[in-house]
């Protein structure tokens, strides 16, 4: 294989790596930013999704990955109304407290997960047109194989990323989404709903995470600790990016990403892992408050 | 002058329960009595997240590490103590380790291992609190960067399992400071040494927030920039705190894998230091003695209804976490002082 095939072999490792944390990292970044509330149970719902993937591959006749996403997508994104709605409404202010609530509703999803499904695990078989790869036989790139599977995943990545950038730009509830991270008490007092912007963004949120899981069924058995292994990473992509917004949180899952891909190369998974938490706590010496800061006159911000 | 006598009584007042305890071996089983020593150990890192979170306002997620750092140094002491020179402990055998690593050889001596228990949790805390406190991080961020140390440190004990036992720990040892570890004798001095270092750190403590500086800290925690606006820099303080409740988790993870007879990476975790804080707030957050109350009931509770009940233990546990922080927000001693203040 040739130092340039090896090197995009790398950087697509990484760019794979990459979309999944982007997409784990979502919602989590746009409830933090929004209502400032640190949700634990964000893991379980990418679990959720898995799980949902799994099943609608058992049940659908065609096993169809596109159903599946959309299953994945509408059940996590109820599941996260209804966290907001029954939990997390009461917890408004209060982010180290919403921390605590959430990983008991976190507990609680991942029993039920390993009573209901084989606490080994379920695997999903991908399509037949997802379990190839683009492989390179001849030429400069000789070696290089692509997985499929993990083409669609960086495409699933970058749709959702232009979708949510539509959303906020273009439409009225993103507008509404942006007043209220700006300003909630002027949006409010200019007729912005804030409760339901924050039913909606939580919802939006936990929906991504059921697509994240819904891709990485895909690529790995779901078992009830999925969640659990992806939180901290996407908390640290969450902290890098800064206070929510959405091209921070890309370009941090971007470089997390790449570091970890590139880190893993030289070093073991568990030491990749240490130099990972060293460089965020290295960067928030410079940028206390993450690659994209929202600039803001108040005084205290939690 | 009565109200410093005041406050020396209802110190008294306040350590007589500790001599109760003193008492144990008389009337507690032995199963219960090594429960109620593993989990007041246990209990003096509750008194340290007091510290941090009800006083500072600093969530801790990863104190784990801190009681790791101490359990790991005894443990490593008590492996090499049973061996013969120029022998290797039974693990490293095993993973074909050939010579012992140049940083297990400090812990033969016993006065190593006890420095080491307190000094390096309360080092790592320092220069992790310096490094975050000095630039303003949120407690938020803290919080989670303290988790992702948490997981960091787990995973790494877990993979070098040559030099650290891996997943399994440090277990299979039987003579500590050359007594038997298991003998009646070694046994009452453990449980004397938990319950006197529980009431020195209940003491220290409660000291340390008499003092100017333990004010401040409830300061910073009601109003940073208001501390700032006063002349003061916060960040010395929540320093102190972090580094106390540092050292304080070293002491509770050496005497609690005496009692243990063991320590390995899921005592340490993401799930156990969250579980370390979720006692702290049912006894309630800014409460010393609430903390320990909670931890110590919460963990005999715990060991009994998940033995009796295992897969609806983590139910309960989850609507734990929830009914805490949406009912009670200062726990149980929230409760006792509203009826002890209104009733």
């Amino acid at each position: 294989m040739s130092t340039l095939a090896l090197g995009l072999a790398q950087l697509f490792d990484g760019l794979s790596a990459a979309s999944i944390l982007v997409l784990a990292a979502l919602g989590l970044a746009l409830s933090f930013g929004l209502m400032r509330i640190i949700n634990m149970a964000h893991g379980e719902l990418i679990m959720v999704g898995g799980y949902l993937m799994y099943v609608a591959q058992q049940h659908l006749p065609d096993r169809s990955v596109a159903l599946g996403l959309v299953l994945a997508f509408t059940g996590s994104a109820v599941l996260g109304a209804m966290l907001e709605l029954s939990l997390i409404r009461w917890l408004h202010g209060r982010p180290l407290d919403t921390l605590l609530a959430t990983w008991g509703v976190s507990l609680m999803l991942q029993q039920a997960a390993r009573e209901l499904f084989d606490p080994t695990g379920v695997e999903v078989t991908a399509p037949a047109w997802l379990s190839g790869s683009l492989a390179f036989d001849s030429g400069p790139l000789a070696g290089l194989a692509l997985a499929h599977v993990r083409l669609f995943i960086i495409a699933l990545a970058i749709a959702v990323l232009c979708g949510m950038t539509l959303l906020f730009g273009r439409t009225r509830a993103g507008l509404h989404i942006r007043a209220v991270n700006q300003n909630r008490a002027m949006a409010s007092a200019l007729g912005v709903h804030s409760r339901r912007v924050d039913l909606l963004v939580f919802a939006l949120g936990s929906g991504i995470a059921g697509l994240a899981g819904g891709a990485l069924a895909l690529i790995a058995p779901v078992t009830s600790t999925v969640g659990q292994s992806y939180i901290v990473d996407a908390f640290l992509v969450v902290i890098l990016g800064g206070m929510g917004t959405l091209r921070g949180t890309a370009m941090a899952a971007l470089l997390v990403g790449m570091l970890s891909a590139l880190a893993e190369t030289f070093m073991s998974i568990s030491t990749a892992k240490v130099a990972l938490l060293l460089f965020v706590v290295a960067f928030l010496q410079f940028r206390p408050r993450g690659l994209i800061v929202a600039r803001s006159r108040a005084l205290d911000e939690a | 002058m009565s109200g410093s006598r005041r406050s020396s009584f209802s110190l008294l007042l306040a350590l007589l329960p500790f001599a109760g305890v003193a008492f144990a071996p008389l009337y507690l089983a032995p199963y219960h009595l090594l429960l109620t020593d593993r989990f007041l150990s246990l209990g003096i890192l509750a008194m340290g997240i007091v510290m941090v979170w009800g006083h500072a306002g600093v969530l801790p997620l990863g104190q784990g590490v801190f009681f790791g750092l101490g359990g790991y140094a005894i443990a490593m002491h008590c492996k090499l103590v049973a061996l013969a020179p120029g022998e290797l402990p039974d693990f490293m055998l095993w993973n074909g380790v050939e010579a012992l690593p140049w940083w297990w050889k400090p812990f033969a001596s016993s006065a190593v291992a006890l420095t080491a228990a307190v000094i390096v949790p309360a080092l790592l805390a320092l220069v992790l609190a310096w490094l975050v406190f000095r630039r303003r991080t949120t407690s938020v961020y803290i919080a989670l960067i303290t988790q992702a140390l948490a997981l960091a440190f787990a995973t790494l004990l877990i993979s070098r399992q040559g030099t650290t036992g891996g997943f399994n720990g440090l277990t299979n040892f039987d003579t500590v400071f050359g007594a038997p570890l298991a003998g009646d004798r070694t046994r009452l001095w453990l449980h004397l040494a938990s319950v006197g270092l529980a009431a020195l750190a209940y003491v220290f403590a409660r000291a340390i927030g008499a003092t100017q500086a333990g004010r401040l800290v409830t300061a910073v925690r009601d109003g940073e920039n208001r501390v700032r606006f006063l002349g003061y820099s916060p960040a010395p303080y929540k320093i102190l705190v972090f580094v106390i409740a540092g050292a304080f988790a070293g002491i509770a993870g050496a005497l609690h894998t005496l009692h243990m007879g063991m320590i390995s990476p899921a005592m340490v975790g993401v799930v156990p230091s969250i579980e370390m804080v979720v006692w702290v707030a049912v006894g309630g957050r800014t409460s010393l003695y609430g903390a320990l109350i909670g931890t110590v009931v919460g963990n005999l509770a715990k060991d009994r209804i998940s033995s009796e009940w295992p897969t609806m233990w983590p139910y309960l546990m989850g609507l734990i976490y929830i009914v805490v922080v949406i009912a009670l927000p200062r726990g149980l001693s929230g409760v006792v002082e509203k009826a002890t203040t209104h009733g």
